[in-house]
């Protein structure tokens, strides 16, 4: 322990990276890549499945890449880097050692295992039941098992970041109040751990039905419960990449949040009303009542929208007001036309950023909304929300935060730059297509997880229009060239670390160095004093951003009216 | 880097607001109220709406109800399998089946007439999607989901099942006439 090396401080960002937490954090992040690697090749075959002219799998196959894609994207990719972040967010932020490296571990351990056993689940051939899982479809007991493994692991890790913020609070290592980004990991942590409990109350007895201990399991509770899990974990995602957002912001602008107090209180809301957003998966079941859909849609979902707009908005507005004082004041928006296009650090987060609100916020707000759910349930254009906001959203956030982590946690250059460079756009206006075409073919009535949209071999077939036959194409298309661009992030990440020059700036330290005080002068005067209008650009787009969300949304309702009468 | 620092002034609660931001909290505030304001606005000057009349009901007690509708009130049948195609009483009690990998039975009905529509699922989960009018519902095995429908367009429609049944899930597809 009393180790000279202990500590490593990162010369040009100034980071301290207690070893344990250092190696933890690459174990996590790697780990994650290989499953996003994983899950980018399977993306490919499920794409290229659904584009209709090429129609590439057998059925057997796409139904079991599918339910890999989906487990070892939404699932195994993600939440090992959210473990990676939280550690970062912790030890290495707060500059403090890490709780309990051993047990940290052993949720690692657990974790991998679990992704390896499900996947061997699946690829056995006996386990095709998509991510869901929904009962009464079965699938092999290991299937469920590894799963639980994997949450236990991720809980674990949950609880030695609940334990580093404790270690930092004893050991003094910073004074006042958690920095923002970690206060934003932390409501991520609290999320994560509400979920993965929902996830074990239904997936234990789920997996104890699967060797024959339980009889029965009621199919609408099962759906209840594993969307408390399903849906909460959403959030976990969106709170882990505004904080990324928040970080990214600070790491290549030095900009501060707007306001602290507007900021963690939009955190807070993702805390307090999330719990049940689970019901706007149920939307279209029977057996529950109009009140509970809408004050569970409503009250508790409409606070958490509200929290997404304000970050919306503070996250850019902070970014402004940093550039503004740079001296880039001219116009709306010459803040904006003078960020630093060409690093990917910033162009995958602004990429992130906008395709989020505007793709996936708005889509998601619509698709919430109880009786408009009813004309989009289960068709393609749920995928299509949810790539925008999972993969535009989190997924390019985290890259973009990776070209920062190479050479500052893993000590390389980074490889090949020209195509660093250009790997935020491939993939993130890729996906942009991809998102608007699978909405596009959804509003056409194409069904989600679906093989054969001609219904070859049926007796009374239905024979969609030509347009969504060029939907689906484009799907096909687009998700191609953004696989290019994921593809362009593997190799650049896994090549900097096999090719990319050793980075030799750093010394080291038995301890961390507490973090200092800010000078308190700095902040005063400044954007600040409440009168001011810090950020007119940020505003007239979210202004835009307003526009579009009120006119897609009523489009939608106009759009209901004319269908069959249901009552 | 100060997103990644502790806020720099302790009290950082009491900093006031910039108006960008109060101005935001604001819009975004009226128009969270306005999203959730159309849905019982909805319920009560709109057409669509689940009445979310939903009944527990075992597998044989559906099939047994949707035979004895069958046996009344079959017009025709169709295709080699020979489905039968019922035409209801206008207001009667219309059952559909959904199982591996078949709606049954067919079903015609008439234009601007309400029939209540039964749906329950015999075996695994299977998702009711009207086309192309994309009226997309979810089917539970064990429950039965009663909703009042009335057409407003002549034609021939698909019912498409489009939540995943397993291998047959591409094959599960049928017809409904509305004359
Ligand atoms: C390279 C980019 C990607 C492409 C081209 C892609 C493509 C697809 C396609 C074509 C589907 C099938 C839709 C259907 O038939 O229902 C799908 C499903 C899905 N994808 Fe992706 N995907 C990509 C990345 C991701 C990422 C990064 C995530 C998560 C972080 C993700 C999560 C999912 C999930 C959860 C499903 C649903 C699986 C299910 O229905 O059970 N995808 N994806
Ligand atoms: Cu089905
Ligand atoms: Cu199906």
């Amino acid at each position: 322990m009393n180790d000279s090396r202990n500590f490593r401080i990162d010369t040009p960002t100034g980071l301290q990276y207690h070893r344990d937490a250092e190696l933890l954090i690459k174990a996590n992040a790697f780990f994650g890549v290989v499953f996003l690697l994983i899950g980018g090749v399977l993306a490919l075959l499920v794409s290229l499945t659904r584009w209709p002219s090429v129609h590439l799998l057998p059925a057997d196959w796409f139904y079991l890449t599918l339910t890999a894609h989906g487990l070892d994207m939404l699932v195994f990719w993600i939440i090992f880097f959210e473990i990676a972040v939280l550690y970062f967010c912790s030890s290495t932020l707060l500059r403090c050692r890490l709780a309990t490296p051993r047990i940290a571990w052993l949720g690692f351990a657990l974790m991998l295992i679990g992704a390896v056993t499900t996947n061997v689940a699946i690829f056995r051939g006996d386990s095709s039941v998509m991510m869901t899982s929904y009962v009464p479809m079965g699938a092999h007991p290991s299937f469920y098992l590894g799963l639980i493994l994997f949450a236990v692991g991720a809980l674990i890790g949950c609880f030695v970041f609940l334990g580093t913020l404790v270690v930092a609070k004893n050991d003094k290592t910073y004074e006042g109040s958690l920095p923002l980004v970690t206060f934003g990991a932390l409501t991520a942590s609290i999320i994560a751990i509400f979920t993965i409990a929902s996830g074990a109350i239904i997936l234990i007895p789920t997996f104890l039905w699967s060797i024959g201990y339980i009889h029965q399991i009621d199919p609408l509770m099962y759906r209840t419960i594993w969307w408390a899990f399903g849906h909460s974990s959403q959030q976990i995602n969106v709170a882990a990449h505004v904080s990324v957002w928040y970080a990214i912001a600070a790491i290549v602008f030095g900009a501060k949040p707007m306001s602290e107090k507007v900021s963690r209180t939009a955190f807070l809301l993702y805390i307090a009303f999330l719990q049940l957003a689970s019901a706007h998966h149920l939307l279209s079941d029977p057996g529950l009542s109009s009140e509970w859909k809408i004050f569970n849609t409503s009250y508790f979902m409409y606070f958490a929208v509200l929290a997404s707009m304000v970050h919306g908005l503070t996250v850019p507005g902070a970014i402004e007001v940093a550039q503004r004082k740079k001296g880039y004041t001219k116009g709306l928006y010459e803040w904006l036309r003078r960020a630093p296009w060409s690093n990917p650090v910033f162009s995958g987060m602004f990429i992130s950023l906008i395709g989020f609100g505007f793709l996936g916020g708005i889509s998601g707000v619509m698709m919430g909304t109880e009786q408009l759910n009813m004309i989009i349930h289960n068709t393609i254009y749920v995928p299509g929300h949810f790539h925008a906001t999972v993969v535009i959203g989190t997924t390019l956030a985290f890259m973009s935060l990776t070209y920062f982590l190479i050479p500052s946690l893993f000590r390389r250059e980074v490889w090949l730059p020209g195509v660093a460079k250009w790997q935020p756009y491939v993939f993130g206006f890729g996906m942009y297509a991809f998102a608007l075409v699978m909405m596009g073919a959804g509003t056409l009535g194409v069904p989600r997880r679906h093989w054969d949209m001609s219904f070859a071999g049926t007796a009374l077939p239905h024979e969609f229009p030509g347009s969504a036959y060029l939907m689906m194409g484009l799907v096909g298309i687009s998700g191609v060239l953004a696989v290019i661009g994921g593809g362009m992030y593997i190799l650049v990440t896994v090549g900097s670390l096999l090719f990319g020059r050793k980075v030799e700036s750093s010394t080291f330290a038995q301890k961390g160095t507490p973090i200092p005080r800010a000078p308190v002068a700095a902040t005063i005067g400044g954007h600040h004093g409440g009168a001011g209008f810090a950020a007119p650009g940020t505003f007239t787009l979210a202004i835009v951003f307003l526009v579009a969300f009120v006119l897609y949304y009523f489009i939608n309702w106009k759009y209901l009216s004319t269908v069959w009468g249901i009552s | 880097m100060s997103a990644l620092l502790p806020p720099a002034r302790r009290v950082w609660w009491k900093e006031p607001l910039d108006r960008v931001e109060l101005a935001w909290i604001l819009i975004a505030f009226a128009w969270s109220a306005i999203l959730f304001f159309m849905m019982p606005y909805w319920h009560v000057f709109g057409k669509q709406n689940l009445s979310n009349e939903a009944y527990r009901i075992s597998a044989e007690e559906f099939t047994k109800r949707t035979q004895t509708m069958v046996d009344k009130y079959t017009v025709r049948t169709e295709t080699d399998e020979k489905i039968p195609v019922v035409h209801p009483p206008e207001g009667s009690d219309v059952y559909l089946i959904a199982r591996l990998w078949q709606w049954w039975p067919l079903l015609e009905l008439e234009n601007g007439k309400s029939y209540r529509l039964h749906l329950s699922a015999l075996d695994y989960q299977h998702g009711f999607s009207l086309q192309p009018s994309n009226i997309n519902l979810q089917v539970v095995p064990g429950y039965e989901m009663v909703i009042t429908v009335t057409p407003n367009q002549a034609g021939s429609y698909s019912i498409v099942c489009n939540e995943y049944c397993g291998i047959g899930h591409h094959k599960m597809v049928s017809r409904l006439y509305v004359k």
